[in-house]
């Protein structure tokens, strides 16, 4: 029951970019597709996925034993870079088409604040390990629904008449502000 | 526990962590080795690697995998010219072909003496802003003078006049076309370099009007389309003297009436960075703002 709530919790009603207003950088700047972004949203997630299982690690069994927990950014930062580099270079072997289409957002998920905020209030909440695992794919997740969401309306954007100053980014992040009301919504739906 | 201990403990732990992961990566590095082209690095090393998107490529990298499989010519590059070309042509076996030279022309001539103002702006100082409004100018269609394009150049090739013009180096553009790309009033063409002879105004409004806006618009008088020694070498279109690049003759005989001078042949006199700098020393590689 708690792995459930974790996940919606994670997915919809702290929903990382449009609660926390994390990740906002491919947010805005691959969601002008919905192919792209779906690409890009399960790219984070199984980064995201695979972050939760090897920070936990991490944490509990390095810095904690060694009293030394305040190390956790820099030490999260490295393993999710190295982390990045790996998944970008099976991609290349397997599947080189997938590595095209991903192209530059796979290294930026390396930056995605929202990967290391997920490492962050992981430890933050005390999560155990297969409770964090859970908690990232349901961060990944609701990333993917989020962008996806919003290319969706992008695409249909394209065809509306916007007035001058609101074209492109501008009302890109009016939307955006629009879904993070919307997804208040989910606020109370329950608690944990 | 002591200061000192701390310090060995967080310079070991995250010592030994970067280790592990580095030879995890070198390992991971190994197992999935993707063979390349040979040739695709071979390429890259000759191209100029400053990313500059002339080529219409994102990257000098893209265009080095599309030249090493032959979906591009080997004189794509436009920053590399004639020496990337036919370094490139001899290295994939194929015949060099000439690399024509294309050169950025800044299509405005109303400055801040030249062109008149009918508001003070003051927002964010960079041309796209500024066009958003309308900009400050009187002349809707003349260069903001913000300097987006020198921004843009790669090639240390543009700076910012005196009269808030952008002056191109011709020594120096290598004619990858940033600058046309980033100038949103489209005022810079890239024009191969033969071409001399430029209408140096975009001002497309009827003659009375856009006199009134800028002492050297283009106002359609029309006394450059009679002038011209071949018939149809210069039109006027909206309200613009418009030149036929494929009859008009380069040299400014049937222009000396023009009333405005907008009209002359020339690029600049050639301007070059040197003589930039020695005209106006404290302006070179400089914004205007």
């Amino acid at each position: 029951m708690k792995l459930i709530m974790i996940f919606i919790s994670a997915a919809l009603i702290n929903n990382f970019v449009l609660t926390y207003f994390l990740g906002i950088c491919p947010f805005v700047g691959v969601s002008n597709k919905i192919e792209n972004a779906l690409n890009m949203g399960l790219a984070t997630t199984f980064v995201m996925t695979l972050t939760a299982a090897v920070t936990w690690p991490i944490y509990t069994y390095i810095l904690v034993r060694f009293n030394v927990p305040f190390l956790e950014y820099v030490a999260f930062i490295i393993a999710i870079a190295a982390l990045v580099q790996l998944v970008e270079m099976y991609i290349r072997k397997s599947s080189p088409a997938l590595y095209r289409a991903l192209g530059i957002y796979l290294p930026l998920i390396t930056t995605n604040c929202a990967v290391l905020g997920l490492a962050l209030f992981m430890v933050l909440r005390e999560y155990n390990f297969v409770e964090s695992i859970i908690f990232g794919f349901a961060t990944g997740a609701g990333f993917t629904l989020a962008i996806v969401m919003m290319s969706g309306i992008r695409e249909e954007l394209e065809f509306a008449d916007i007035p001058k100053p609101f074209q492109g980014i501008s009302v890109t992040l009016i939307i955006a502000g629009m879904m993070a009301l919307a997804f208040m919504g989910f606020a109370g739906l329950m608690r944990g | 526990m002591t200061i000192t201990g701390l310090i060995i403990v967080s310079a070991v732990s995250m010592g030994g962590l970067g280790a592990v992961l580095a030879v995890f990566l070198a390992f991971a590095d190994k197992k999935f080795k993707v063979t390349e082209d040979p040739r695709i690095e071979a390429v890259l090393g000759i191209l100029p690697n400053t990313n500059c998107g002339g080529c219409g490529y994102p990257g000098c990298r893209m265009l080095a995998e599309a030249i090493a499989n032959g979906n591009a010519p080997a004189n794509t590059c436009v920053a590399g010219g004639n020496d990337v070309a036919k370094k490139l042509a001899a290295l994939m076996g194929v015949e060099a072909k000439d690399h024509k030279r294309m050169l950025a022309v800044v299509l405005c001539k109303g400055g801040g003496k030249e062109a008149g103002k009918r508001a003070q702006y003051t927002g964010d100082r960079t041309c796209t802003a500024a066009n958003l409004t309308g900009g400050d100018k009187s002349c809707t269609y003349g260069c903001l003078g913000y300097g987006e394009c020198v921004d843009a150049c790669k090639f240390d090739a543009m700076a910012m006049n005196a009269n808030s013009l952008p002056v191109v180096f011709y020594d120096k553009c290598v004619g990858c076309g940033a600058c046309a790309r980033a100038c949103p009033r489209d005022i810079i063409e890239m024009h191969p370099e033969e071409h001399r002879l430029f209408v140096y105004c975009r001002n497309k409004d009827k003659g009375a009007a856009s006199r009134k806006v800028c002492d050297v618009a283009c106002i359609a008088c029309g006394l450059c389309v009679k002038d011209c020694s071949v018939l149809g070498g210069i039109a006027l279109k909206d309200n613009l003297a418009t030149v036929n690049y494929a009859l008009a003759p380069q040299s400014d005989e049937s222009t000396k009436r023009c009333p405005t001078k907008c009209i002359f042949s020339g690029i600049e006199d050639q301007m070059t960075k040197s003589r930039f700098e020695a005209a106006e020393p404290q302006r070179a590689g400089r914004k205007a703002v």
